[in-house]
């Protein structure tokens, strides 16, 4: 009975975290709770929350994609270069972008589970990688001068809600979807509770790591066209960093880096947080140095909290 | 008395919760003898000989080393004292070489430098003292097992060990390096140094052993002269027992003619040639010891190892299962034998676990009819009467007999045609056994199933199959029909004696 208590605050504790810091920077900054800045919250939290959906996958399978950020940025640059230099149709280079994202991570896939490198060091690989094709492409410098109508995707509204806020809705529905609704979810679930098992129950493991990494691949590409909109030109470094804002934001949400435990509604709450962390420390003026010190003690902690919670089950 | 004897095991009682693993036993190990441990599978052979390296702690007992008495050892103590294991899984590392492998963890130095030369000159002593011709410089990987062995010996002679247990040494070994393996066991005997050898391989035990001493259950059953006695009888105390379980009644053998699996010389996977018929509606049972290559011929069925050559032949088509997903739509199944590793998913719901390898064939483009999720969830809650509070309990909430029915309503709800059972009721209380029989008897009664049950529990091999095959060491040794079920017999197929041999 006290263990089921314990399970539901554990199972909620996010939330609560999520509260006491919207009370605590709303107390300590008035503007933190103007509309407009709540708004830009969640604007700028759009690219993390949709690039964090399929990092929640990869990591409910006790994986991590260390490429996303690399890959955000060579769709900054793919796309943008086709739009300008061939003169594309934007929807043909955004879906092309999207192709090249998707490949990449299923190189990711590949690497991970039919050569079998830890997914760490092939992510890590693949990131640099995918970095250096950037700078090869981009030539090291920014590329610009897009469609008037490209800009709508990062910087529209639909009446007061920004498009790219409404992106991330649609797609934390369709992750939610996916790891709830679908056989794809139990998979996931399968899998990183127990690799083995999941193989001897009928689940052909090495599909779905595919999938995993293809879709991690997928989300990172889109968060990296409502970058590019929103920045409205392509940088070389786009991306850069990114990777460390989703995963904490993902371990944040209660995913377990051991794999096989984890819930989508936590990940937003994990995504919120990392959102009104930023905002609220730059409205009081905390330098960007002293937010890296704070990101990684907050990133060590929350990995510490589910690693000490295993080691009281194994007890 | 003490004297004569350099090792002793007083009383030795180890109790886990729930289970009694060694009963009072007690041993003694005289100066310069080999004393051979026997015992089936379970008879705490591997518990008793790792309360002397102090992997294991007794709960009553007393161990006396040349005179010295402990409650209980530490590996620290036993090293000190002269014991010495060498276990089927070697402590070596394959990238270094032989002599340094023979000082690990305490290399000779010169200064702060390892002294490589040293190392290989004492090495090379080491081994020419025990006739092993191995070079020391090479490396450890490109060393045959046999060797690596030998390598393990000289490390616990080196380290002064004077009584030396080894336990299935010859498991892993070809019969030319079990060959020079004995020369060298022989040869520490004659220089005075103690052996506790564990085999199941009775033959060995005749040829090498002073004395016997037989483990069933956990306890002690009797000591006794090599010299002195002769196989079956060995074979008798190892087995010992009427049949004190009961088993849930049977219709006689409801085999039909149809052949639902064939297996025509299936060589792979640690196994050798192997050609059996199932038919359909017969419980096979599978008898051997541990390393028979019994579960090893489960997997090759199931897809999860490929087999090297031969053919499987299911319902008349030859299936070639490249991964369990392909064995499960064929209509096999496969209960397997570590149940919370290999079996049940612990972290999901008892409900995911069922419906498991049936998603996609409840889903539409991809979405799951939940609606039908939860109606075959239940239908094989009520039928298996699964334990559980709601269909939405982790399994690992569940006790291991419900954990196990769970696994088998996954089955049932894939509609598998042979199920096969390995070692289906490790780990579950009595209770729970006979529902786990009752629901395999129904299995075959009355869904028209058939079992292939691998089990090294002799009573329930012979209580529940229909026939029993028998393998050892990858190979089928025997086969026998319900009426001529002998645990003496099976134990001696088990053993690898040759027929005529034990008779």
């Amino acid at each position: 009975m006290r263990g089921k208590v314990l399970y539901q605050i554990k199972d909620k504790a996010i939330w609560v975290v999520f509260i006491a810091l919207f009370i605590g920077f709303s107390i300590a900054n008035p503007r933190f709770l103007d509309p407009n800045n709540l708004i830009t919250v969640l604007r700028q939290v759009s690219m993390y929350g949709i690039a964090s959906i399929g990092m929640t996958f990869v990591i409910l399978i006790a994986g991590i994609d260390l490429s996303i950020g690399s890959i955000i940025t060579i769709v900054n640059i793919v796309c943008a270069y086709m739009m300008v230099n061939f003169g594309m149709n934007m929807w043909l280079a955004i879906l092309l972008s999207l192709v090249l994202s998707t490949l990449i991570g299923l190189l990711n896939g590949l690497m991970v589970s039919s050569i079998g490198i830890p997914a760490l060091i092939a992510t890590f690989a693949t990131q640099t990688i995918v970095e250096g094709a950037s700078y090869l492409i981009s030539g090291g410098t920014p590329v610009f001068g897009f469609d008037e109508r490209f800009k709508v995707i990062g910087q529209g509204y639909l009446g007061p809600i920004p498009v790219p806020v409404i992106i991330m809705v649609v797609c934390f529905a369709a992750g939610s979807f996916i790891l709830n609704k679908t056989y794809f979810g139990r998979y996931f679930y399968a899998v990183g509770g127990n690799e083995e098992a999941a193989k001897l129950s009928g689940i052909r493991v090495g599909r779905v790591k595919y999938m995993i990494y293809a879709l991690s691949g997928f989300f990172a590409g889109l968060a990296g066209i409502v970058l590019l909109s929103r920045t409205n030109s392509g940088q070389p470094t786009a991306g850069k960093g990114y990777e460390f804002d989703v995963i904490t934001c993902v371990v944040l949400g209660g995913v377990s880096v051991s794999g096989g435990y984890g819930k989508f509604s936590n990940v937003i709450a994990g995504v919120m947080i990392i959102g009104i962390l930023s905002n609220g420390m730059v409205l009081m003026n905390i330098s960007s140095y002293t937010q890296m010190v704070i990101k990684g003690i907050i990133l060590a902690a929350a990995v510490g909290f589910d690693c000490i919670q295993k080691k009281r089950q194994a007890v | 008395m003490s004297e004569e004897y350099v090792l002793e095991l007083q009383h030795i009682q180890k109790v886990y919760p729930g289970v009694v693993a060694l009963k009072d036993v007690s041993l003694s190990l005289k100066k310069g003898e080999i004393l051979a441990l026997i015992g089936e599978n379970g008879a705490g052979k591997s518990t008793l000989i790792k309360t002397c390296s102090g992997a294991v702690i007794p709960t009553s007992g007393k161990i006396v080393v040349n005179g010295k008495e402990f409650d209980s050892m530490t590996p620290q103590l036993a090293a000190e004292n002269g014991i010495a294991i060498i276990y089927q899984e070697f402590n070596n590392v394959v990238e270094l070489s032989a002599a340094e492998n023979l000082f690990l963890g305490r290399p000779i130095r010169k200064g702060i430098m390892v002294d490589k030369a040293a190392m290989e000159r004492e090495a090379e002593k080491a081994f020419r003292q025990l006739n092993i011709k191995i070079d020391p410089k090479t490396p450890m990987k490109h060393l045959t097992v046999g060797y690596q062995q030998m390598v393990e010996i000289a490390k616990a002679i080196q380290q002064n060990a004077n009584i030396l247990i080894m336990d299935e040494p010859s498991a892993p070994l070809t019969s030319a390096e079990v060959e020079s393996m004995f020369a060298v066991v022989e040869l520490l005997r004659q220089k005075g140094v103690s052996i506790i050898y564990i085999s199941h391989r009775l033959e060995e035990i005749f040829r090498l052993s002073d004395r016997i001493v037989v483990l069933r259950d956990g306890e002690y059953i009797k000591t006794l002269t090599t010299k002195e006695s002769v196989i079956d009888e060995l074979i008798h105390l190892m087995v010992g027992r009427e049949l004190t379980e009961s088993y849930p009644p049977r219709k006689n053998c409801i085999r039909h003619d149809e052949i639902i699996l064939e297996i025509k010389n299936v060589c792979g996977n640690g196994d050798k040639d192997i050609n059996l018929e199932i038919h359909k509606g017969e419980i096979v049972g599978l008898g051997g010891l541990i390393g028979a290559g019994r579960t090893e011929l489960a997997q090759m069925i199931f897809g999860a190892v490929k087999k090297d050559s031969g053919q499987f032949i299911f319902k008349g088509k030859e299936i070639n299962p490249k991964d369990p997903r392909e064995a499960i739509d064929l209509g096999i199944a496969l209960v397997p034998e570590d149940r919370k590793r290999h079996g049940a998913m612990l972290g999901l719901s008892v409900k995911n676990n069922i419906n498991m390898p049936i998603y996609t064939k409840i889903s539409t483009l991809s979405a799951i009819n939940s609606k039908q999720e939860l109606e075959i969830s239940k239908k094989y809650k009520k039928q298996l009467e699964i334990k559980t509070p709601t269909l939405n309990q982790l399994v690992k909430n569940l006790s291991g007999g419900n954990q196990q029915k769970v696994i088998l309503a996954r089955w049932l709800a894939a509609n598998s045609e042979l199920v096969i059972f390995d070692e289906p009721t490790r780990g579950i209380d009595v209770g729970a056994k006979y529902e786990i029989y009752k629901l395999m008897n129904d299995l075959v009664e009355n869904e028209g199933k058939t079992i292939l049950l691998i089990s090294s529990e002799m009573e329930e091999l012979m209580g529940m199959s229909d026939r029993i095959i028998v393998l050892a060491e990858g190979k089928i040794t025997g086969a026998l029909q319900k009426d001529a079920f002998n645990p003496d017999t099976i134990m001696a197929y088990a053993s690898a004696i040759k027929e005529g041999h034990s008779a």
